[in-house]
């Protein structure tokens, strides 16, 4: 057994529609929706397509991300909103465009803040946080 | 003339309670309490005759439901007409818009509208036990990080407007500097004794690269609240009416990563309405209060209202001054950055702060010029949902 400190960040709380993406990133795969009806990219998970014509309902299906993308935007983080980031800043919240078209919230990691920069290439990497949940972060693309 | 509401309301009462750090001992309840009964004296009312209301969901956290209704009783007010207005810091305006239409369809003759906002720990309502409190999106935001109040997602946009435009803090900083100018005329406001300069701006600690401390608003405890009648009925009451002639919602996302460009701020769709229904465009507004709870949410807003084109906004701040005594008198009361933002009562006070322009009851913070034409906005959420209303004295019916 290990004597690690327990983890102390906020959990994910999946819902019925939300579970298949955690299941999907404990096995290190990157998953986001797509309908079937008319062909658009859905993330976060839901029911009900929200594409601009489609009335789809349960029509959304889970497909695998390349895992690639770019840094749409970011912010280095010197004031912890949680008690569990406190040992983390600065530390970098950004918002990652996939290639696919979809967007996420994410942690830039592994790399010197200086050389992020909008529209950086970068790719995912898989931090294991519990036995239950891991989570997407990306690191710039080398 | 037409459908639309243009004329065919007006705030007739005022009523709010300074920004203070903290409340001790006082829950939203009672602070929109008190800050209604204000208004409603101001109005000349009893609370007897008070038959509609407009509260904010804040009184809802952890209630359980039917926060208007509980809301009435506390004051002892027994509308017959009482609903929520759930649109943030958009609310302000929201909320006086959502009245007008109300007196004029006749649902009631004066309409209560107002929000509180605590700030003591003990005092704010939690949610239920074992409640599920996330949502399908704070899912999928809370483990990477939350972010302190907005600061992380405008630092996000600040940072893309950088990239695309090159306005650096250095140049957002007279944001902050012209509406602390005002702030140090206005009593009421929380910075009131304490002058800055844009050097002070820039030197302040990093909250969120690339946000200065100086550049976000800081959580007030307080209130804030407005009576709104029909044009006719306003015309008999004490107070010279503050005519609403126009206005809109923009409502794009629920949050900000998934949806749009995100230096373009939703006001946009409000404002073209709010110009169009009132029958002025935005050389003809003499005084502006621009929701600002961070210097780059004043700037996007600028462009977006049609004050000055994308990207430009930052130039457009340099080479105009932005005081109560200026050419372009902008949140005349000190703003949210430096009037206080009590949560969702911040924006209320924009809007209250228009009015008093009109009435030209500002005191030692009253534009010299005309006052005629107020454009308010109001914001809520990370450029979620924002609202934009121009209000006008008789002149400008
Ligand atoms: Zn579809």
């Amino acid at each position: 057994m290990t004597s690690e400190p327990a983890y102390n960040k906020p959990l994910p709380t999946p819902s019925a529609v939300s579970q298949p993406f955690w299941d999907a990133a404990r096995e290190h795969r990157l998953v986001y929706q797509r309908c079937r009806s008319c062909g658009t990219r859905v993330f976060y998970p839901r029911d009900v397509c929200p594409g601009p014509e489609c009335f789809g309902v349960g029509t959304l299906e889970w497909v695998d991300s390349t895992g690639k993308g770019w840094v749409y935007s970011y912010t280095i983080s010197y004031q912890p909103a949680h008690p569990g980031f406190a040992d983390d800043v600065p530390y970098v919240l950004a918002i990652v465009e996939l290639d696919e078209g979809w967007r996420m919230n994410t942690n830039i990691v592994n790399c010197d803040h200086d050389s992020i920069e909008i529209g950086a290439r970068v790719e995912v990497v898989w931090d294991d946080v519990t036995p239950e949940f891991t989570l997407p972060k990306f690191q710039l693309a080398g | 003339m037409d459908d639309s509401l243009r004329g065919a309301a007006a705030i007739v009462g005022i009523g709010e309670l300074k920004p203070e750090r903290t409340r001790p001992g006082r829950d939203a309840m009672s602070l929109l309490a008190e800050a209604a009964y204000l208004a409603i004296q101001d109005s000349g009312l009893t609370k007897a005759d008070i038959d509609g209301m407009i509260v904010d969901p804040e009184l809802a956290v952890g209630s359980g439901g039917g926060y208007a209704a509980r809301m009435a009783e506390y004051m002892g007010i027994y509308p017959t007409w009482a609903t929520g207005c759930d649109a943030q810091g958009a609310a302000g305006v929201a909320m006086a818009l959502q009245a007008a239409a109300y007196v004029n369809a006749g649902l009631a003759r004066y309409v209560l509208c107002g929000m509180g906002a605590a700030i003591d720990p003990a005092m704010r309502r939690r949610p239920p036990a074992g409640g599920r409190t996330e949502t399908a999106t704070t899912e999928f935001q809370a483990p990477f990080g939350p972010t302190v109040a907005a600061n992380g997602w405008y630092a996000m946009i600040a940072k893309r407007y950088e990239a695309l435009y090159g306005a650096t803090v250095e140049k957002r900083a007279k944001v902050s500097v012209d509406f602390r100018y005002n702030a140090n005329h206005n009593p009421m406001a929380i910075f009131h004794d304490t002058p800055i300069t844009a050097d002070d701006v820039v030197n302040s600690r990093i909250v969120a690269d690339p946000l200065h401390l100086l550049e976000c608003v800081m959580p007030c405890a307080g209130g804030c609240a407005f009576v709104v009648a029909r044009a006719d009925v306003a015309q008999s009451m004490p107070h010279k009416p503050a005519y609403i002639l126009g206005g809109g919602l923009g409502i794009l996302r629920g949050n900000l990563t998934h949806v749009g460009e995100i230096t373009v701020s939703p006001v946009g769709r409000g404002a073209k309405k709010a110009f169009s229904m009132a029958g002025y465009g935005p050389p003809d507004v003499q005084v502006m209060e621009i929701y600002d709870s961070f210097t780059i949410t004043v700037m996007c807003e600028l462009e977006e209202s049609g004050f000055c084109r994308k990207g430009e906004a930052a130039d457009w701040i340099q080479a105009h001054d932005l005081t109560f005594e200026g050419d372009k008198p902008m949140n005349t009361h000190g703003g949210q950055l430096s009037y206080g933002q009590a949560s969702t009562a911040g924006g209320c006070a924009q809007v209250t702060e228009a009015v008093r322009q009109i009435r030209r009851d500002g005191g030692e913070h009253q534009v010299p010029g005309p006052t005629d034409l107020v454009y308010v906005t109001g914001s809520g959420g990370a450029f979620s949902q924002q609202s934009a209303m121009l209000l006008g004295s008789e002149a400008t019916l």
